[in-house]
C-alpha cells in the first residue's frame, strides 16, 4: 500500500503538470469572481467563503479522470487487480494519492486567497479546518465516480455530471461552517457533519468503488 | 411457483403484456376522475383560494418522483444479487419516467409558488433535494447511455443509484440547515389525520392512485420495449456474425 502511494505520489509531482494544474485553476477561478461581480468589498465578504468552497470543489473535479484513466490504459490497473492488495485498499490509496496531492494544496492555499476576496479575518481559521476536514472526502466520492467511469473513452463531462450531485452534502456543510465562523455563531454541528460524511465515505465508498473498477476491467 | 419465473422475460413479457392496456386504462380512468372531481367538486381552500386545485397534480408527481427512484434501487438490488435482466432493464425504463415526474413537480410547484409564496423559487430544503433527485436521474440516465455493453452498463448503473440514495438522503439532511423551508410538512398520511379537509382527501387519493398505476404501466411498457429492443440488438448481433 505505500509503495502504491509513493508511486501515485511520484507520478502526480513528476510526469506532467497535474500536481499544479488544480491549484492553478483554483487561483484563476478565485481570481475571475471579482471581474464577475465587481471589486466591491461589501460584496465579495459574505460570498468569499462559498466562492472558495466552490472553486475548490471545482479544482478538484478536474483532476479526477487522471486518477484511474493513466493507469487504466496502459494495464497497471489490472495489474493492481491481481495483486494480493485488494481493490478497496487500492481505491483507497488512489483517493488519498489524490487529496495529498489536490486537496491539501488546496487547503492550505486557500486562506492566501481569502485575501483577495476580503474575507472577514475570523473566518480564516475555519475555512482552513473546514476544507482540511472537507477536501478529503471530495477526493473519495471523486475517486467512486472516476472507477465508474474509466472504461468510457470521453468520460470527462458525464464524470462531473455524476460526481458533482454527490459533492452537494459535503459543499452545504463545508461553506455553512465557514459562513457561521465568519458570523460568530456556534459551528459544532457543521463540523461534526462534515467530518460524519468524510468518515462515512471513507468507510463506504471504497467498496463502491472496488465493485465498479471490477466490472469496468471484466 | 415463485415470483422469480418472472424474472424469464418471455414469461414476463406473456404476463404483463394483455395487463397492461388494463392498468394503463385503469390510470386513466382514475388520474380523469380525481383530477375531475378535484378540479370542479371542491371548494376553494381558506388561504390559497383556487391555486389549491393544483395539489391534484402536483402531491402525486411528488409522490412518484420519490417513489420511482425507490423502485429503481429496488430493481437495481435484484440485479445485482440475482442477475434477473428484466430487473435492471425495468430500473432503466422507470429512470426517464422518475425524472419526467420530478419535472411535473417541480414545475406545478413553482406555479403553486407563485400566487401563494409570491416566488418561483426559494432554496429550502423540499425544493432542492428535489432538483438534487432530478440531476441524479440524469447522470443516471446518462451512464446508461453511455456505456455499450449492457451487462457493465447495467451494474454500473445499479452501483450508482444505491450510492445515489444514500447521498440523496444526506442532500435532504444538508439542506436543512438553511433554515426551515416555506414547504410545509407532508400533509396526506394513510390514517386521514386532520390536516386536510375531507373534500380534498378522496379526490387527492384517488389521483395518487391513477399516478402509481399511471408509473407501473409505463414503466411495464418501457421494459417490454427494452426487452424487444436487446432482443432485436442480439439478432442483428447474429446475423452479423453468420455475414
Amino acid at each position: 500500500m505505500i509503495a502504491l502511494l509513493k508511486r501515485d505520489l511520484w507520478l502526480a509531482v513528476r510526469a506532467g503538470g497535474g500536481f499544479g494544474l488544480g491549484l492553478a485553476f483554483f487561483l484563476i477561478v478565485v481570481v475571475l469572481i471579482p471581474f464577475g461581480v465587481g471589486p466591491d468589498a461589501s460584496v465579495l465578504e459574505p460570498i468569499a467563503p462559498g466562492i472558495l468552497w466552490v472553486a475548490a470543489l471545482l479544482a478538484c473535479l478536474l483532476s479526477l479522470d487522471r486518477i484511474f484513466a493513466l493507469d487504466y490504459e496502459d494495464g497497471s490497473l489490472a495489474l493492481l487487480a491481481t495483486s494480493p492488495l485488494p481493490l478497496e485498499g487500492a481505491a483507497l490509496i488512489k483517493a488519498i494519492a489524490h487529496w495529498l496531492t489536490t486537496g491539501l494544496p488546496l487547503t492550505l492555499a486557500a486562506p492566501m486567497l481569502g485575501v483577495l476576496l476580503h474575507m472577514n479575518s475570523e473566518a480564516y481559521g475555519y475555512l482552513f479546518i473546514s476544507l482540511a476536514l472537507g477536501t478529503p472526502a471530495l477526493s473519495i466520492i471523486g475517486t467512486f465516480g472516476a472507477a465508474l467511469t474509466v472504461g468510457l473513452r470521453r468520460g470527462g463531462l458525464l464524470l462531473s455530471l455524476l460526481v458533482l450531485p454527490l459533492y452537494v452534502p459535503t459543499l452545504v456543510f463545508g461553506a455553512e461552517a465557514v459562513r457561521r465562523g465568519a458570523a460568530g455563531m456556534d459551528v459544532t454541528t457543521p463540523f461534526v457533519m462534515l467530518a460524519g460524511i468524510t468518515a462515512g465515505a471513507f468507510a463506504l465508498l471504497p467498496f463502491a468503488s472496488a465493485a465498479a473498477l471490477r466490472v469496468n476491467l471484466r | 411457483m415463485s415470483i422469480w419465473e418472472y424474472a424469464n422475460p418471455k414469461k414476463f413479457m406473456a404476463t404483463t403484456a394483455p395487463l397492461i392496456p388494463w392498468i394503463f386504462g385503469g390510470s386513466m380512468l382514475l388520474i380523469a376522475v380525481g383530477l375531475l372531481w378535484g378540479l370542479f367538486n371542491t371548494p376553494a381552500a381558506d388561504q390559497f383560494e383556487h391555486s389549491v386545485k393544483i395539489l391534484f397534480v402536483h402531491v402525486p408527481s411528488a409522490l412518484m418522483a420519490i417513489n420511482g427512484w425507490m423502485m429503481m434501487l429496488v430493481a437495481s438490488l435484484i440485479w445485482l444479487i440475482r442477475r434477473h435482466h428484466v430487473s435492471a432493464l425495468a430500473a432503466r425504463a422507470a429512470a426517464p419516467i422518475g425524472a419526467i415526474m420530478t419535472v411535473i413537480a417541480l414545475a406545478t410547484g413553482a406555479i403553486w409558488g407563485q400566487p401563494t409564496w409570491g416566488t418561483w423559487w426559494a432554496w429550502e430544503p423540499r425544493l432542492t433535494s428535489f432538483l438534487i433527485l432530478f440531476l441524479f436521474y440524469i447522470g443516471y440516465m446518462a451512464l446508461w447511455t453511455a456505456i455499450e455493453d449492457n451487462d457493465t452498463a447495467a451494474d454500473l448503473t445499479s452501483v450508482l443509484c444505491i450510492v445515489g440514495s444514500v447521498f440523496a438522503v444526506l442532500s435532504r439532511y444538508a439542506a436543512m440547515f438553511w433554515g426551515k423551508g416555506l414547504h410545509q410538512t407532508a400533509t396526506f398520511s394513510a390514517d386521514r389525520e386532520t390536516n386536510i379537509d375531507a373534500s380534498f382527501w378522496w379526490p387527492a387519493v384517488i389521483s395518487m392512485l391513477g399516478f402509481g398505476l399511471f408509473f407501473v404501466a409505463l414503466v411495464l411498457i418501457r421494459t417490454n420495449t427494452h426487452i424487444r429492443l436487446r432482443r432485436a440488438d442480439a439478432l442483428e448481433a447474429r446475423a452479423r456474425r453468420a455475414a
